[in-house]
């Protein structure tokens, strides 16, 4: 039976292996003091994305971040700009980018002589970029196989675990059954459902990794006192954090969970992976696990999802950068009411309008053509909302349970 | 769409409404042997209803899991919702409002 899965197109061939399906200049900044002149050059410029960290202090985590960007697939080259005198160095950020093979730029403001000429210097440095990477980067077919799609969900409602995550979690089996890549996180939406998730384990290592990356979480919320379910989603039917955390769960699928990834770690092999958002413990407290949608697609986008998923009951217009965000709602009220922002409608399924495998198949259909160029709903409105914070993890490869 | 209410697992005590409805009789679809379930007051798209009559303190079940339990007593057809059911693992959000899910605990000022 043919399927939309089926699908090829032509993406960007990384000298560091990995394929994109956008080729993009990405300018970073340091520091907050950075932001106003890093938007001043990508305003009105094609293909050039902003991302930062607001701090002057530096963290681990957030550079470990920063540089899971740098190197994403669909970045072609980047621009990193400082005030001069943050911790956080353009230099060695700009030195990541071209040791992974791409051409990379830094200057610091101070140096320029202000807002005008670094902003000047600036929009020079992104069209020389730019054009660099249209002319060198070799194009490359690319399938499902070569995929890895994230996926979370916001402004949750009854609708979202009823269809909305079950058609995510359909598209997600088949995906790994092609041999790509499928992530989910949001393990403090998996509050109450250790045995679930424990059962789905591939094997022993990554059922040990899952019940530990559980308890964490638990006592995560445990201990801050606040839990991940909101006002809408109260207002939309859910009554309490299970409830919401077995329709979120839903969104992973079937297929055998391979194992725990941190943020900024890509999957070190094909198949489902859960990925662990949640800080470890530090003497220094960094707040909330996801403290909003935004910073949850920055951690599944930094793990090198082309694409990501994003299933919402109440409504959202948010975006994302580097990675086009598709939105999908169960609720067929929503999907009309923000038409122009929602990319899906899985509300039919509820309707008996069409069935969840038939839902899906569209769904894949309409991620191939994303992937061939074709822009998703916020990226045709501009929304390209980020969020780099202070957070502690273990770095990757360093703190599994197994070990 | 014709207001209906759906069960996920044929072991729920509860299912979700497709569209908002009640009070009144409307169909019960998903697992189970369908049927129809009468609602005793308004219940809106994507809330709950009581399937059967739940005593104080018993499990409330979707997804054939515990999503909590029974503040007081919930006959079938009544709307399942904070005012009478609470997490077995978030304190905080139990006494929230009911209609609007605002956080009743904050102090603004």
């Amino acid at each position: 039976m043919s399927s939309a899965l089926d699908a090829s197109w032509s993406g960007y061939l990384r000298r560091d292996g990995g394929k994109g399906i956008r080729n993009l200049v990405l300018l970073i900044y340091t520091v907050q003091c950075a932001q106003h002149v890093a938007h001043a050059i990508a305003e009105g410029e094609k293909d050039v994305q902003v991302i930062g960290f607001p701090g002057c202090y530096d963290n681990p985590y957030a550079i470990r971040l920063l540089l899971a960007f740098a190197r994403h697939p669909n970045v072609g080259a980047v621009l990193a700009v400082g005030l001069g005198c943050e911790y956080v160095q353009p230099g060695r950020i700009a030195e990541v980018a071209r040791d992974s093979g791409r051409p990379a730029e830094s200057f610091f403001i101070q140096e320029e002589g202000g807002t005008r000429p670094s902003i000047a210097r600036g929009k020079k440095i992104v069209a020389q970029l730019r054009t660099e990477i249209a002319a060198e980067v070799p194009r490359v077919a690319m399938g499902f196989a070569d995929l890895t799609l994230g996926c979370e969900c916001g402004g949750s409602d009854g609708t979202s675990g009823l269809v909305g995550n079950p058609l995510v979690g359909r598209l997600f089996d088949a995906l790994v059954d092609r041999g790509g890549r499928a992530i989910f996180e949001e393990i403090v939406e998996m509050i109450g459902l250790k045995a679930v998730l424990s059962a789905r384990a591939a094997n022993a290592t990554a059922r040990v990794d899952l019940e530990a990356a559980y308890d964490k979480a638990e006592a995560y919320c445990r201990a801050v006192g606040q839990f991940s379910v909101s006002p809408g989603n109260f207002a939309g039917g859910l009554t309490t954090i299970e409830e919401k955390s077995m329709g979120a769960l839903a969104k992973s699928g079937t297929r055998p969970v391979q194992g725990v990834i941190k943020v900024a770690e890509a999957p070190p092999a094909p198949g489902l992976w859960l990925m662990d958002s949640v800080p470890d413990p530090h003497p220094v407290s960094f707040g909330y696990t996801n403290p909003n949608d935004t910073e949850g697609l920055m951690d599944l986008i930094s793990a090198g999802s082309q694409i990501v998923l994003f299933v919402t009951g109440r409504g959202s217009v948010i975006g994302s950068p580097v990675a086009p965000l598709l939105k999908i709602t169960g609720n067929s009220r929503t999907f009309a009411r923000m038409s122009e922002d929602m990319d899906f409608d899985a509300g039919r399924v509820l309707a008996g309008a069409l069935t969840l495998d038939a839902a899906a198949d569209e769904l894949a259909s309409l991620i191939a053509c994303v992937a061939a160029g074709a822009p998703s709903r916020p990226e045709t409105l501009g929304h390209r909302e980020y969020y780099v914070m202070y957070k502690h993890q273990t770095p990757p490869g360093k703190c599994r349970a197994a070990e | 769409m014709k207001p209906s209410a759906f069960r996920i697992d044929a072991d729920d005590n509860v299912a979700t409404l497709l569209e908002a409805a009640g009070p009144g009789a409307i169909p019960l679809g998903g697992a189970g042997d369908g049927g129809t379930v009468t609602l005793l007051e308004r219940i809106g798209l994507g809330h709950k209803v009581a399937l059967e009559d739940i005593a104080a303190g018993a499990i409330i079940r979707k997804f054939g899991v515990a999503i909590g339990a029974a503040i007081s007593p919930i006959p079938r057809g009544a709307w399942v919702h904070l005012h009478n059911c609470r997490s077995g693992y978030d304190a905080r959000s139990g006494g929230f409002d009911v209609h609007t899910g605002v956080a009743t605990d904050m102090v603004y000022e």
